[in-house]
């Protein structure tokens, strides 16, 4: 534990010292407070917010995370030579971009939001707005991690991870798409609700909305999506989901690691 | 003393290491030498364990490598090219690598005067010449005085006056009675430093045998055509055999 | 002189004779103590004042032209068995009195004041509560309702009446009530020429206003909101709607207003406010749809293809998830002068107008129509990448939906 405390503080001071972490906490600074200061209501910045946290924590977080792990070699192969675990530089590494992004992503909505805490009335929805954020954050790092391990060409390897993310958040939804275009006659819910659970963006995506009330929108889809995200089972499964999501690629990054030569 | 059985290692379809059987004493200067991609660098860094054999087995005074980190803690290792966090400082990196190590025993940082590196010290290590990089990794080989010295082409890239003063604190370490592992292609400078040489092709010992007995049993009046006809020698029988 | 100061007099005192001869008081210590009572005395013109009190007299009916009048809201209560009210003559006058518990049935239709075949009914300032219907009216004619509170707190649509309900009617002004917690707020059948101005429906379990058959009715200044599903009319021509406003009726069966086979009508000045769809239009004809704002709804406009020669000029939508949608490719109604606030074209000879038309229909909102799961990718950038472009190459959506003059700023 110490170990992994100590790769992390030092990669820590690393990740700020490159500034981007600086940089993203204050773009989210910038756009929540604007949200919240130029936004009609405070529900309507929330869906805006949002979908900036839809669109860009994937893609921050698995491009800028590839990128650092590809450059923190150096880092790694110099501490191999010395007396540390693999697995405990691992954890370390994976943590010590984590939660400084997850960090910079929480200050930068959450001190506007203090600011105008006046305006807020849904402090649930803002909770699993943060929620969602960090745990994006995690997966795609974790993805990133991943990829960067198991390729060792830079330029392949952040290929891949735009590929992930493209898939992730745009085509996933093409697929999606297709299948209703094509199987729309039969009934869909629960293979909808399945397929949403298997892709993260897609699973934040809804909780989200579920949570702001779109599911007046969309019908009768909206209404059994409530149902079951509601339920103890659905927000167990859901949970479980992001959770594998993460653990899935730190995992399969590890064993990877542990065997990966130097 | 280090103990390397049947060890493989294949990168891709590329064998590197093939059934290598090695054992170094403690107390000496081994050097290993071989022509380019015969299997050094792989090897040394099998023992360091920045890469994992295939198969086989590598023990340090019967202590299995492969499964446990600890005993790198007797390891000091000056890798060929230096590779350093870019944005930190040589000073941050030895206080991070203190830090990391938590070790309570004496530093040895007799080399940062040595080689002349008191004003390098404090400058992000990205700005340092390839040369200077060399100089900060072979302080931290020796740093935490360490029983075991593993040096991957060490005077490559130094200056003279450098490059001596580092021989000559090899030379001490080997009086302290500490093990050390040398690669290098200057034959020079592994006969004025090694004990035994261990000559490396196509991932197989070709021969293992002390520097004295090298030149004893040749007429060779130095090393490098020393070692030159030995090989050929060996190749030869390789061949009719 | 003097003799015209006599006749004055005179002509006073008739006048007085004939409209109010009579006052009777009803109440504790007074010289009636039930409304029965004096309702058997009173006459044509006579005045009954209520004094506060509880009056559970079963079912009171007037059948004279008289006016009953409360003071400090007297409460007649129907004690969930009877119908407290029940009005057959014309010229009659309820002012601030308090009618509750109205009986409740399944079969007829009970209310705290029913008025049949009369004409010139006025209820004014009176409060209704927990009643089955509240008022009642059957082939009446030039009645006024007026600043009543009318509220129930009613949980299923069976066991709950509308609040003011018209049936073969003319010519009622219903204005400045409140009308909370019924079936329907408003409910016209059959009724024409209604003037219902100020009102405002909130909270109703079914629709905050609702007619059928009831031509060339006007309505201003009216607020629907958080109904069940809003407002819906239908089967009717030749209304006039203006500045009434639509709030958040929002449901997954929820619409601002719901028109079905309405034609030649005017709508001009509403504001359609978070609802799940703004308007929902099927089998309506040449109607015209101006200068009304459009604001955070799901839909802003559902438009079926059944609906044609409609025209939506002048318009402000902000904000919707969905602008306009429709079910076809067939399209004759008309779109022009609206502000859009997706409309990111430009203006280059600076008159307002932007130089390139603008698709209101999202490809997306074709898709939900067709198959309505489709709407768990809302929001989902692929759906964003898919309407850009299908705004730049459309090929699915109606080709003829487009306003060919988009504003660059909000009509005003």
């Amino acid at each position: 534990m110490r170990t992994i405390f100590k790769v992390f503080q030092y990669e820590l001071r690393d990740v700020v010292r490159s500034k981007w972490v600086i940089l993203y906490t204050l773009f989210y600074l910038l756009i929540t407070d604007a949200l919240f200061r130029f936004g009609s209501d405070t529900s309507r910045a929330m869906v805006s917010l949002m979908n900036i946290i839809i669109l860009l924590i994937p893609l921050v977080s698995i491009i800028f995370g590839t990128m650092y792990f590809y450059n923190a070699r150096d880092f790694v192969e110099m501490l191999l030579s010395q007396p540390i675990e693999r697995k405990r530089l691992f954890i370390g590494l994976f943590s010590g971009l984590a939660l400084p992004l997850s960090g910079g992503f929480v200050l930068g909505v959450c001190l506007p939001f203090a600011i105008h805490s006046g305006k807020i009335y849904d402090m649930s929805s803002f909770v699993m707005l943060l929620a969602s954020g960090i745990l994006l954050t995690f997966i795609f790092i974790a993805l990133a991690l991943f990829i960067s391990t198991k390729t060792d060409d830079k330029v392949r390897g952040l290929g891949i991870s735009l590929l992930v993310w493209l898939f992730c958040a745009v085509l996933y939804d093409g697929l999606i798409w297709l299948i209703i275009a094509y199987f729309g006659d039969y009934p869909l819910e629960k293979a909808m609700i399945g397929l949403t659970i298997a892709n993260p963006v897609d699973l934040a995506r809804i909780v989200i909305m579920l949570k702001f009330d779109i599911a007046a929108l969309m019908g009768y889809t909206g209404a059994v999506f409530e149902k079951f995200f509601g339920s103890l089972v659905g927000i167990t499964i859901a949970g479980s989901s992001l959770i594998l999501w993460i653990v899935a690629p730190l995992f399969a990054g590890m064993k990877l690691f542990n065997k990966k030569d130097f | 003393m280090i103990e390397i059985q049947h060890i493989h290692k294949k990168f891709g379809k590329l064998q590197v290491l093939n059934a290598l059987d090695l054992s170094i004493q403690s107390g000496k200067i081994t050097a290993i030498v071989g022509p380019n991609g015969s299997g050094k660098t792989t090897l040394i860094k099998c023992i360091l364990g920045l890469a994992t054999p295939d198969s086989g087995t590598i023990t340090i005074n019967n202590f299995n490598c492969l499964l446990n980190s600890e005993y790198r803690n007797d390891i000091g290792y000056m890798p060929q090219i230096a590779r350093f966090p870019e944005n930190l400082t040589a000073l941050e990196v030895i206080e991070m690598l203190v830090d990391i190590r938590h070790s309570e025993e004496m530093y040895d940082n007799e080399l940062i005067e040595l080689l002349n590196l008191q004003k390098e010290m404090r400058k992000p290590l990205r700005t340092l010449s390839g040369g200077t990089r060399q100089k900060v990794s072979a302080v931290i080989a020796f740093l935490f005085q360490p029983n075991i010295l593993i040096f991957d082409e060490p005077t490559a890239g130094l200056d003279p006056i450098s490059s001596s003063r580092l021989k000559d604190k090899i030379l001490k370490a080997r009086q302290d009675g500490k093990t050390i592992i040398i690669t290098s292609h200057i034959m020079s400078e592994i006969e004025e430093l090694a004990d035994e040489v261990v000559f490396l092709l196509d991932g197989k010992i070709l021969f293992q045998e002390s520097v004295v007995d090298i030149l004893a049993n040749t007429s060779e009046s130095t090393l490098e055509r020393a070692i030159a006809g030995r090989m050929a020698n060996s190749m030869y029988v390789e061949h009719i055999s | 002189m003097v003799y015209f100061i006599v006749n004055c007099i005179c002509v006073l005192f008739c006048v007085s004779a004939t409209f109010a001869s009579e006052i009777f008081y009803v109440g504790k210590g007074e010289n009636y103590t039930s409304i029965k009572s004096a309702l058997s005395k009173a006459t044509k013109g006579d005045r009954i004042i209520l004094k506060k009190g509880n009056y559970q007299e079963g079912e009171i009916i007037i059948d004279k032209e008289i006016e009953l009048i409360g003071e400090d809201s007297p409460k007649i209560d129907g004690n969930n068995t009877y119908q407290p009210i029940t009005i057959k003559a014309n010229n009659v006058t309820i002012k601030g009195i308090t009618v509750v518990n109205s009986k409740r049935s399944y079969i007829n239709d009970f209310a705290a004041v029913k008025a049949m075949n009369v004409r010139n009914l006025t209820i004014n300032n009176c409060h209704f509560s927990n009643n089955y219907f509240a008022v009642y009216l059957s082939k009446c004619s030039n009645c006024t309702i007026k600043n009543n509170l009318i509220e129930s707190s009613s949980e299923s649509e069976t066991t709950s009446g509308n609040g003011i309900h018209q049936w073969y009617c003319d010519s009622i002004d219903i204005q400045d009530n409140t009308i909370r917690g019924h079936r329907d707020g408003i409910y016209l059948e059959f009724s024409h020429h209604a003037f219902i101005r100020n009102n405002i429906s909130e909270k109703n379990l079914r629709y905050g206003l609702h007619f059928m058959f009831s031509d060339s009715c006007t309505y201003i200044d009216n607020t629907f909101r958080n109904n069940g599903s809003g407002v819906a009319v239908m089967y009717t021509k030749h209304i006039t709607m203006i500045h009434n406003k639509f709030e958040h009726n929002w449901g997954s069966a929820s619409y601002g207003m719901l028109l079905k086979e309405i034609y030649d009508s005017y709508m001009q000045g509403n504001t359609f406010t978070e609802n799940t769809v703004g308007i929902f239009a099927e089998s309506c004809n040449r109607n015209l749809i101006k200068g009304n704002e459009f604001t955070r709804n799901g839909w802003a406009i559902k438009v079926y293809s059944s609906s044609s020669e409609n025209s939506f000029v002048d318009n402000n939508f902000s904000g919707n998830s969905f602008n306009v949608s429709t079910n076809g490719t067939h399209n004759t109604n008309t779109f022009n002068g609206n502000y859009w606030s997706e409309y990111n074209g430009y203006d280059i000879n600076h008159d307002g107008i932007g130089d390139v038309p603008f698709r209101p229909v999202r490809l997306f909102s074709l898709l939900i129509e067709k198959q309505p799961p489709a709407l768990i990718l809302l929001r989902s950038i692929f759906v964003d990448v898919m309407d850009i472009a299908e705004r730049i190459m459309p090929s699915l959506t109606p080709e003829t939906l487009i306003d060919n003059e988009p504003k660059m700023k909000p009509n005003k």
